[in-house]
């Protein structure tokens, strides 16, 4: 393994039965990077994040993450990274401060330090009004920024995102990527799926995989050059129809 | 003969201190392929169940085909089909048991209708004994279409059919969309996805439970009044921090692999915003200007609601 891979996948199959989700997939993902997990649906990605997060034990293959066996160490895989799921994880009948405090107390922060960091990031989201209402009484998009920074907050080596901006409006889908941005540039790196095509030219390096096999990978400018057209959209079409 | 197959006049529905749906009228065209475009919360959901009579208005009236929602709600069942945003079929039923279940209620047959639902039903036909709760999310899709339109609505419902789906599927289904739709089916579907717009009639961009703009998308886009600039440089990081700290920026979004900027003045030169991108140590600098799309008009309405 290179010294600034977070994530080193060699020959990964993972077969449910006789149907084969993840089909002998080799990538590496860099420390630090915005990289775009992309894919039909039934695709093979969300066995592949699972896998990736230590919550699935593949059939064959090595997979390290964050310098960690998937095989033998997941839990610490589990401590190093943070994970966001497409409907937000947080608890609706909690308030703001109580979701922040119960993320970070799973990650075993002291409590000092969560005083401190979760005043810091009121602030900056501006949420310090709104400390006390319950998650179910704000709205949609604060939401998802605070599920954002609640998988981040325990400074993790590399956060997965499964569609983390579906259905929000198209203002706040940017102010979410403005946040995925901060994050990758304090050096945690960022793994994401979405069907908006537009966020996968936002990514550093994007890979499109098809019936359980990666058919693509590389940077947006060079999968367009390679395909001979314009967008992310076009190239995703050519390789998933 | 009324020209307009769905009819809302100042339709209101509140939760709690919530106003879901706000006053809201519009008059949609017999055949017409209407687009409600918003993000989720917007009142997209509440605003179908009104006209599918699974919710009463508190102020305001609908009519769908000439029947009243509230009066006629019975009338109006029997003639609409509705395909609600969740997966609300019989799990552990099969497909074509689903298919048959959906077609006796509303006393048809599958035979009698088939000529309708044949393009989209065809694939699945291969899997018609599996159970509906293990067929993928796009064979899903398509039997909940087919159940929706077993009984040859007038009217078709369909709330956010395309979210979560990927890029190609969704092509796929918009294409039987307009298929339906020349076999005179009013149709009337929801979506949080903007770049859908174009593929309507008309539409309506929705938010805070109300209808920012109602129009063809090619008329919405025409009335934008600002010059959008597609900006792009090697660096898009900088590019974007630089120009929303320009004195002249008006708005500057990023859009896929350009920014796209709208100056505070009117006429602004592309040759000062080279000029200045330079200043900044930019390169590989490409500046055009461009017509906006439905994303950018749905940006600038929801800034002038705040």
């Amino acid at each position: 393994m290179y010294e600034n891979n977070i994530i080193s996948v060699k020959n990964l199959t993972k077969k449910f039965g006789d149907f084969t989700a993840n089909d002998n997939l080799s990538f590496d993902v860099k420390k630090g990077e915005i990289f775009g997990f992309l894919g039909a649906n039934g695709a093979g990605k969300t066995t592949a994040i699972k896998i990736f997060c230590g919550l699935l034990s593949p059939t064959s293959g090595n997979v390290n993450v964050a310098g960690y066996d998937i095989y033998k160490d997941t839990e610490k895989i589990k401590k190093n990274i943070g994970y966001m799921s497409q409907r937000f994880s947080l608890y609706e009948d909690l308030s703001v401060k109580e979701n922040i405090r119960f993320y970070a107390r799973i990650y075993g922060l002291p409590k000092k330090e969560i005083k401190i960091k979760t005043e810091e990031l009121l602030e900056k989201l501006n949420f310090s009004h709104a400390v006390n209402k319950k998650i179910k009484d704000i709205p949609l998009g604060w939401k998802q920024k605070l599920a954002f920074s609640a998988a981040v907050f325990h400074n993790p080596k590399i956060v997965f995102l499964d569609e983390p901006t579906g259905g929000v409006d198209p203002i706040t889908r940017r102010q979410f990527w403005d946040l995925i941005y901060e994050t990758a540039e304090n050096g945690i790196t960022v793994f994401v799926t979405t069907h908006y095509m537009d966020e996968a030219e936002y990514c550093d390096r994007v890979s499109i995989m098809d019936a359980g096999k990666i058919e693509a990978i590389g940077k947006p400018e060079e999968l367009k050059k390679k395909y001979n057209v314009k967008s992310m959209d076009e190239v995703f079409i050519k390789i998933a129809r | 003969m009324n020209e307009f197959s769905i009819i809302l006049s100042g339709i209101s529905k509140n939760y709690e201190n919530i106003k879901a749906v706000d006053d809201i009228s519009l008059n949609i065209k017999k055949g017409e392929l209407f687009g409600l475009i918003g993000p989720d919360g917007a009142g997209k959901t509440t605003l179908i169940r009104l006209l599918t009579t699974l919710l009463k208005p508190d102020k305001g009236f609908a009519e769908v085909e000439n029947f009243d929602t509230v009066k006629d709600y019975k009338k109006i069942r029997k003639i609409v089909g509705y395909m609600p945003g969740r997966f609300s079929l019989y799990q552990d039923l099969s497909a074509e048991e689903n298919l048959n279940f959906f077609a006796s209620v509303f006393n048809t047959s599958v035979e009698e209708n088939y000529d309708l639902i044949k393009d989209i039903y065809s694939y699945i036909e291969p899997f018609k004994k599996r159970k509906a709760g293990k067929l993928s999310g796009g064979m899903k899709q398509k039997l909940a279409l087919s159940c929706a339109l077993i009984h040859k609505p007038k009217v078709l419902f369909l709330d956010e059919p395309t979210t979560g789906v990927d890029a190609v599927s969704r092509k796929e289904f918009w294409e039987m969309l307009k298929n339906l739709q020349k076999k005179n089916i009013t149709i009337l579907v929801s979506t949080p996805y903007m770049d859908e717009a174009s593929l309507c009639d008309r539409i309506s961009l929705m938010q805070n439970g109300k209808l920012m703009e109602t129009d063809t998308p090619e008329n919405i886009t025409n009335k934008f009044q600002k010059q959008i600039f597609s900006i792009r440089s090697k660096n898009k990081q900088k590019l974007i921090k630089n120009l929303r700290e320009y004195n002249q920026t008006y708005s500057a979004n990023i859009f896929g692999q350009d920014i796209h900027y709208i100056d505070k003045r009117n006429n602004v030169k592309i040759d000062e915003l080279h000029t200045y991108l330079k200043s900044e140590k930019h390169t590989g600098i490409e500046i055009k200007a461009v017509k906006p799309n439905i994303e950018d008009c749905f940006i600038e309405l929801m800034k002038k609601e705040q």
